[in-house]
């Protein structure tokens, strides 16, 4: 029997949601148990496993000195490093900050504004090491979760694929809420992975797993506000979770002020 | 002759749906979804879109209430009978290992029977392309053969024209020619609501032998002989096919592909809904153990870096080069692959690209200012 490889799930500024994905897939969390060590996953165990672990799952960005230097050294731990959702990948929400003086946030917001010590800006996790895999999604899809995790036990390439949220809206059969309803959608631009969530309920897509492939922002930019979303509009639609991905942060800077 | 035409009445036409879900066929027709006229399972003639239609335009589309009661008064819905033959996604093979190695389970096969209910003479065009591709050619697609043998087809020859529609620039509508069992025309007398009945196959004769019906008169056949020559001066759009292969081989490096991949976003869409586009990929999974793996074959898209991906990076990797690969192929090299456009004019990727990128246009495009 092969050895059982170590898992390791590490935090850094995030909301725990991604990680929760992994604790709510309960129909396979004994099967995953029973094909890995979970060696370190605060979340669901105070029990740790000294390192070097074979899967290191990150989940979060990096937003302070330290959690620069602590990356550093999960690093050092892993041998294989995947990121997970639109904090690790991307910034995340917390990411709105780099637009912003978080100097002066500080001092408006806290009551003891010297206590805060912060980066001024939030940034993804492969601005820091490098990284084998990145998840997307705000949340993870816990589908895919488990997909890179197989493929990572089986050696096998995982099968998430990087074309837009309209390829998996057509497969399901949904009417385009862009078209048929006028409801602008970032669904042309957005990574695949929840399976176009959003469109399925008559809503045009947000954006949470982030640019897709080739994501030409600028076109589908010039289209919202064709259809009457004001550029102070467009600028808040691209601001959400994945604010500081590249193709969005460009396309909202070329509309804000 | 009962071949020159028969006629249904309203409660005729009931009753030939009935008689078709009494023979096991399941109904696929249009029906109305989410703000659309969209084609899915449907029960009967209660289902259809009665009193509806739909404005089309590059990039928008609208339901519209009609004045009459016309069960087919609309042109082609957001997608083509394409779904029920060529599926989304197929499990092509379950695995389980054993002993070092796997053994292929048993897949299930039976498929029901589909009866298309009123597919247009583009979307009839759309499925004998398929089927050159998928059914006739040196390898056929098990799945499609499974879902695509004995489908009845109800044809419906057009008595609307779409914003988009094209059809008689590409000689395949609006008159049904060939490819259904039974064909209809709607008319309408006043308050008078009927179809007059075309009989192409004898599953066609003998299905319609059992729902009442009446012989067609000459007026009958010359008033749908007037919808579809007035549908055919309604075209939204036209495309000059005049030498079209040899123009867009010509211009290979038209500035005009930069322009269209300015605006193009390689979302796909034009593809999917696309009644003729083929293309699929295949994953394979495994659960975490490693003791289950599947093969998917599921539809891909040639705007999609993974479809032109040849060890060590894709091929296309730029949306110009993507794009001009889709348009290209559907009408230049389609020819040279399989005797025919692969473009029937449905007007459905003009419509469904969220940018409103219109193929006719950007042919045309070239075709004026092509260089000497
Ligand atoms: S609804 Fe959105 S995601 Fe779906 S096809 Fe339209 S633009 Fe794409
Ligand atoms: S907002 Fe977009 S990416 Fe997020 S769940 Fe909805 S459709 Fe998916
Ligand atoms: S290329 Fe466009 S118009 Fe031609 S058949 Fe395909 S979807 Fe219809
Ligand atoms: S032509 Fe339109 S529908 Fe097709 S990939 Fe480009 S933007 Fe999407």
């Amino acid at each position: 029997m092969r050895r059982k490889p170590k898992l390791a799930v590490w935090k850094f500024a995030s909301c725990d949601g991604c990680q929760l994905s992994l604790l709510d897939c309960e129909d396979e969390l004994l099967a995953l148990a029973g094909a890995v060590r979970i060696a370190h996953f605060i979340e669901a165990s105070s029990k740790r496993l000294k390192g070097p672990y074979d899967l290191s799952i990150v989940e979060g960005s990096i937003t302070t000195a330290a959690d620069a230097e602590r990356i550093r050294e999960v690093r050092r731990v892993s041998k294989v490093l995947v990121t997970i959702g639109a904090c690790a990948t991307a910034g995340g929400i917390q990411a709105l900050r780099n637009f912003r003086d978080v100097a002066e946030f500080r001092s408006i917001v806290y009551a003891k504004p010297e206590y805060i010590d912060t980066l001024a800006t939030s940034t993804a996790i492969a601005e820091h090491v490098p990284v084998e895999f990145e998840l997307r999604g705000c949340p993870i899809d816990k589908r895919q979760l488990l997909e890179v995790i197989g493929a990572f036990l089986n050696g096998r390439k995982p099968n998430v694929a990087s074309h837009s949220v309209c390829v998996e809206c057509k497969l399901k059969g949904n009417v385009c809420v862009m078209v048929a309803h006028g409801t602008p959608c970032l669904g042309p631009i957005t990574h695949a992975g929840c399976g176009a969530l959003c469109p399925s309920y008559a809503r045009g897509c947000y954006g949470c797993f982030g640019p897709m492939e080739t994501p030409n922002a600028a076109s589908l930019g010039r289209a919202f506000l064709a259809a009457n979303v004001s550029p102070r509009g467009l600028v808040r639609m691209l601001r959400t979770f994945n604010a500081n991905a590249e193709a969005f942060r460009k396309e909202s800077e070329r509309h804000e002020g | 002759m009962e071949n020159e035409g028969v006629v249904l009445s309203r409660e005729g036409f009931a009753a030939l749906l009935r008689a078709l879900r009494e023979d096991g066929y399941r109904l696929v027709g249009p029906t109305v979804r989410d703000g659309a006229i969209v084609y899915d399972t449907i029960g009967g003639i209660a289902d259809l879109p009665e009193g509806w239609t739909e404005v089309q335009e590059r990039g928008r589309y609208r339901l519209e209430r009609r004045t009459d009661r016309a069960l087919f008064g609309f042109a082609v819905g957001p997608e083509s009978f394409k779904r029920s033959f060529f599926a989304p996604t197929v499990s092509l093979w379950r695995a389980r290992r054993k002993d070092g190695s796997f053994v292929v389970l048993d897949r299930a096969a039976e498929m029901p029977r589909v009866a298309l209910i009123g597919a247009r003479a583009c979307d009839l065009h759309a499925i004998a392309i398929q089927d050159r591709v998928l059914l006739e050619g040196p390898a056929v697609d098990p799945s499609y053969a499974a879902r695509r043998r004995g489908a009845f087809v109800v044809a419906l020859n057009c008595g609307t024209a779409g914003g988009t529609c094209f059809c008689v620039s590409m000689g395949t509508g609006p008159k049904a020619a060939s490819g259904f069992d039974l064909a209809l025309t709607e008319l309408f007398d006043g308050e008078d609501h009927r179809f007059l009945v075309q009989v192409a196959s004898p599953e066609g004769a003998a299905i319609l032998a059992r729902v009442p019906h009446g012989e067609a008169q000459k007026t009958d056949l010359e008033a749908a002989e007037r919808v579809v020559q007035n549908t055919a001066s309604q075209m939204g759009r036209s495309l000059d096919t005049t030498g079209i292969k040899e123009l867009l081989y010509r211009n290979l490096d038209h500035p005009r592909w930069d322009d269209v991949a300015d605006r193009c976003l390689a979302c796909a869409n034009c593809t999917l809904v696309c009644p003729t586009c083929f293309c699929s990929t295949v994953e394979d999974v495994t659960d975490l153990d490693g003791e289950h793996a599947e093969r998917v074959q599921r539809w891909d898209s040639c705007f999609t870096l993974d479809h032109s991906y040849v060890h060590g990076g894709s091929v296309r990797p730029s949306t110009k080069s993507r794009y001009r690969q889709w348009l290209t192929h559907k009408l230049a090299s389609w020819i040279d692959q399989f005797g025919t456009s692969g473009c029937v004019g449905c007007g459905r990727c003009v419509t469904w690209c969220p940018v409103g990128i219109d193929i006719t246009e950007e042919v045309a495009a070239i075709r004026s200012t092509e260089k000497g």
